[in-house]
């Protein structure tokens, strides 16, 4: 905590004209890193109205009016309302009494980016803070106003009272005398044991507006004057167009203009052709009768199936080595007697959230207004700014519900899309992507290759380990990192021996880049998807070699690691995993930490002729303390979901260089007939909050495919499975 | 061009749109009503479902040119006054959505099943359901609020439960 300069801590009460009133505007500046200190500030509301300009975090007015805002976009993981609830529990307001904001952008609300896991861990202290800094001036002011000690006041539902008298004021009659004060720097937080809300799974405000039509998403963005565009991008993703010819589609009633355009990738641009219309089906009927000649520039040649000969051949090689080692791998495998190489390989996929990409975006001179699904307000002005060339402060960003995202939304092009049309056509311009559009073009999980190598020794525990990870690297692609002579630090999550801390005497992690053409994103989860199949499905096989249940093989190497044991414990419990099943019925388990979050699921699989049933997945959760646990249920029911998907349905496909997966009849989801029966368990704990949003999924196709091994002897090492054919 | 008239949510509206323009877009963009989800264009994931003279359709691959002038259209806007149907009761008690996009097709799903089908077993709900996608993965809360929602009707002794 550092105290703030004078010059923003001044006193910036406000007494504005009109129904407004006196505003008690109380904002901070917010680092990314948890680790360090925040500074709160008031923010200067001198040019700010309430209701048209979004501002600092809560707003007060001498109505009585409490704004809450929700700096990190809500893609259905939730954030509306967890981040609105730790400024509710310090500032003693229910959700009830508040209204909530999205933040749009602007660099005081700090990093919004949603993203990683990481809201409630990056924001748990902060905002508590920011909500206990509020309600210890509304107190002083009280106090001041009826001359008593602040120790006979509390404040309890949005008022304060004086114990002695039963006296009261409302938030909003303390305002003004609240303005005047200092901001605390070090508020005092409520201890967990005196949470009202925090840990209590308080029913989520938005939900009415989900199930009655009202609740705004982005493709519901309407702006006077606005008019639609579809897009022909080059059917094998990268190219150029070298011909078109628009006289079909200009025939189409209701058709503006047929344009060149682009589609700006953080990494690259590619060419790409508009027809806009004054309605959306006028502009994608018009969009089919483009007759448009493509030079595909060589990218017809990209195949997935070359992307894993090329993975298989780099895994021969060397890859570089992580800095974290113990021991010496190479001495300790080279000398035992008992050991085991596998590969694992997990597909290519798209994220298909079912809003598909959409952007409405008005380009107006020097500024431009936005309208769009998106994980990233911050993020997106920059980059529309440097795109466009505009100040940022003249980018506005309006932040709606998103229809699911997954990584997608934190992805920009559909966005520079609209803004480059909208700039041709000097009009708000609202771009829908189809389906087949988002399935086909990308961004997808890069395809990955997992090869691990183990040494079991005569007593029967594992005395040498390497997970190679084999692999396009996002950070190397998207943003350009130069992988040289450094291996991907992202690509060793779950793999790294933060997240996995098996106690092993030789250990070593490393990485091969494989470069790729394919336009590549984080997926729900990013690598710890696709390192904990190999990982975890590896440690099983290690097990078996040394003839030792799975459960104790691993709480064997966790025994110094006391929440990842108890994890363990505890599914071995709720799962009944030491029950004898029926014959046609077996379970396989898997654990795996990610973005701070420990999991393990046990997964009972049944026999069903030449295929096996999911039967039932048993999850245990240790993310720290809690905000909504129903909420990590739900969030953990949707990682069950997504993860048996990636695990069992189809993956993405690419030849020459085009994706052979065009809508969801090609690239299935799972749907409510398959989904097995759950049964989620958190686990009781006063540690910080880990993430919620992902690290649920990663060890669900381990665990399955253990489940299966024990089922049927069969070791499926390649990511999707057929459920239906294992034999 | 030709001019529709429609019957949506009892309300009449009259539509100048091309024949073959999906009943999705007129009732997102022509009469105004967003509550009606774009999915996939192909009646693939469910997002669109509407109901049809009571019986549930996907909006997004049926032509305006083929809804009669006596059909009665309904949509998400349109199965209660005050978010109490009693499947929407189900859905907030079970705190169903997520992101929520694909809750309206779901709950048009549902209203629908629960109207043929006022005590659905879990197989009876797998086969009305599994039309509609949820890429979040609600589906253990959707089973869960279609049962309760099938006991407030129950209650309550009326298809609304109200």
């Amino acid at each position: 905590m550092t105290k703030s300069q004078d010059s923003s801590n001044r006193r910036d009460f406000l007494k504005s004209t009109g129904k407004v009133g006196a505003l008690l505007a109380i904002g901070f500046s917010l680092p990314w890193q948890e680790s360090q200190a925040s500074t709160i500030t008031k923010v200067d509301t001198s040019n700010s109205l309430l209701g048209l300009e979004l501002n600092p975090y809560i707003l007060i007015n001498d109505d009585g009016q409490i704004i809450l805002f929700n700096a990190r976009p809500d893609m259905g993981q939730g954030t509306y309302q967890s981040l609105p609830l730790l400024l509710a529990e310090e500032l003693e307001v229910d959700l009830s009494q508040v209204q909530i904001r999205n933040t749009d952008g602007q660099g005081k609300y700090g990093a919004q980016l949603s993203g990683g896991s990481s809201s409630i861990r990056t924001r748990w202290q902060p905002m508590r803070k920011a909500g206990a800094a509020v309600k210890e001036m509304l107190i002083t002011a009280a106090s001041k106003k009826w001359n008593v000690p602040t120790t006979d006041c509390y404040a309890q539902l949005g008022k304060v009272y004086h114990k002695p008298s039963g006296k009261s004021y409302t938030y909003g009659e303390l305002v003004e005398e609240a303005s005047k004060l200092e901001v605390p720097q070090n508020p005092k937080l409520k201890a967990p044991k005196d949470f009202r809300l925090l840990g209590k799974s308080v029913p989520r405000p938005e939900i009415p507006s989900k199930i009655n039509g009202t609740a705004v998403f982005g493709i519901d963005a309407e702006v006077p004057g606005m008019l639609y565009a579809s897009i022909q991008r080059s059917p094998t993703i990268l190219g150029k167009v070298k011909s078109i010819d628009s006289a079909e589609a200009m025939k189409v009633k209701g058709v503006k203009k047929v344009v060149k355009t682009e589609r700006k990738m953080p990494h690259r641009a590619v060419e790409a052709v508009a027809v806009v219309a004054d309605t959306y089906w006028a502009a994608l009927k018009a969009r089919k009768a483009l007759k448009i000649q493509w030079d595909a520039e060589g990218s017809n040649k990209i195949s997935t199936d070359a992307y894993y000969a090329n993975l298989r051949q780099l895994a021969q090689n060397d890859g570089i080595d992580y800095p974290e080692k113990v021991g010496d791998f190479k001495g300790a495998f080279q000398k035992a007697t008992k050991k085991l190489e596998a590969s694992y390989e997990t597909p290519f996929l798209a994220h298909a959230p079912l809003e598909p990409e959409n952007a409405t975006v008005w380009v107006q001179g020097d500024k431009v207004e936005v309208w769009a699904p998106i994980q990233g307000p911050d993020g997106l002005i920059q980059q529309l700014s440097a795109y466009l060339k505009i100040k940022p402060e003249n980018v506005k960003v309006n932040v709606p519900f998103m229809g699911g995202a997954f990584g997608r939304k934190a992805y920009f092009d559909y966005v520079m899309e609209a803004a480059h049309i909208s700039k041709q056509l000097n009009a708000p311009i609202k771009v829908i992507w189809t389906r087949e559009d988002d399935m086909t073009q990308g961004p997808f999980r890069p395809g990955m290759l997992d090869r691990l190598e183990g040494a079991i020794d005569e007593k029967g525990a594992l005395v040498a380990h390497h997970h190679q990870i084999v692999g396009s690297s996002i950070q190397h692609q998207v943003f350009g990192v130069p992988l040289k002579d450094k291996a991907d630090d992202w690509a060793h999550e779950t793999a790294n021996f933060e997240d996995s801390p098996y106690d092993i005497n030789n250990r070593k992690l490393s990485f091969n880049l494989a470069e790729t053409d394919i336009p590549i994103l984080w997926w729900r989860s990013v690598y710890s998807s696709t390192t904990a199949f190999g990982q975890e499905s590896f440690m099983d096989e290690l097990a078996h070699v040394a003839q030792v249940d799975p459960l104790a093989f691993r709480l064997e190497m966790l025994a110094d690691s006391p929440r990842f044991s108890r994890v363990l414990q505890t599914l071995a419990k709720k799962s009944n995993y030491h029950q004898k099943l029926p014959n046609n019925q077996a379970i396989g388990i898997a654990i795996a930490r990610s973005f701070g979050t420990i999991v393990a699921h046990a997964i009972t699989v049944s026999k069903q002729g030449k295929g096996v049933k999911v039967e039932k997945v048993v999850s245990v959760i240790d993310c720290g303390m809690t905000v909504n646990p129903d909420n990590i249920k739900a969030q953990t029911e949707g990682n069950i979901v997504m993860g048996l998907t990636a695990a069992i349905k189809n993956g993405i496909t690419i030849k020459d260089g085009i994706t052979e997966q065009t809508n969801f009849h090609e690239y299935n989801v799972m749907r409510i007939n398959e989904m097995p029966a759950t049964e989620i368990h958190i686990i009781d704990s006063t540690e910080d909050p880990g993430g919620v949003g992902e690290p649920g999924l990663p060890p669900i196709a381990p665990a399955l495919c253990n489940a299966i091994f024990n089922l049927t002897g069969k070791r499926l090492r390649t990511l999707p499975i057929n459920l239906d054919e294992i034999g | 061009m030709a001019k529709y008239n429609l019957t949506v949510n009892g309300k009449k509206y009259t539509v100048d749109a091309d024949p073959d323009t999906p009943l999705l877009w007129v009732i997102r963009d022509y009469v105004g009503l967003k509550g009606t989800k774009f999915g996939c264009g192909m009646a693939l994931c469910g997002a669109c479902t509407v109901h049809l003279d009571g019986q549930p359709i996907r909006s997004c691959s049926t032509p305006v040119s083929t809804v009669k002038t006596t059909n009665k259209i309904t949509t998400i806007e349109g199965i209660s006054n005050n978010t109490d149907h009693a499947v929407q009761k189900a859905w907030i008690e079970a705190q169903v959505p997520q992101c929520g996009y694909c809750q309206s097709g779901q709950i048009m799903s549902a209203v629908a099943l629960l109207k043929t089908n006022p005590n659905p077993s879990d197989s009876d709900i797998d086969e009305a359901m599994s039309g509609n996608i949820c890429r979040c993965g609600t589906y253990p809360r959707i089973r869960k609020a279609i049962h309760h929602a099938a006991e407030l009707m129950k209650d309550s002794g009326n298809s609304t439960g109200k």
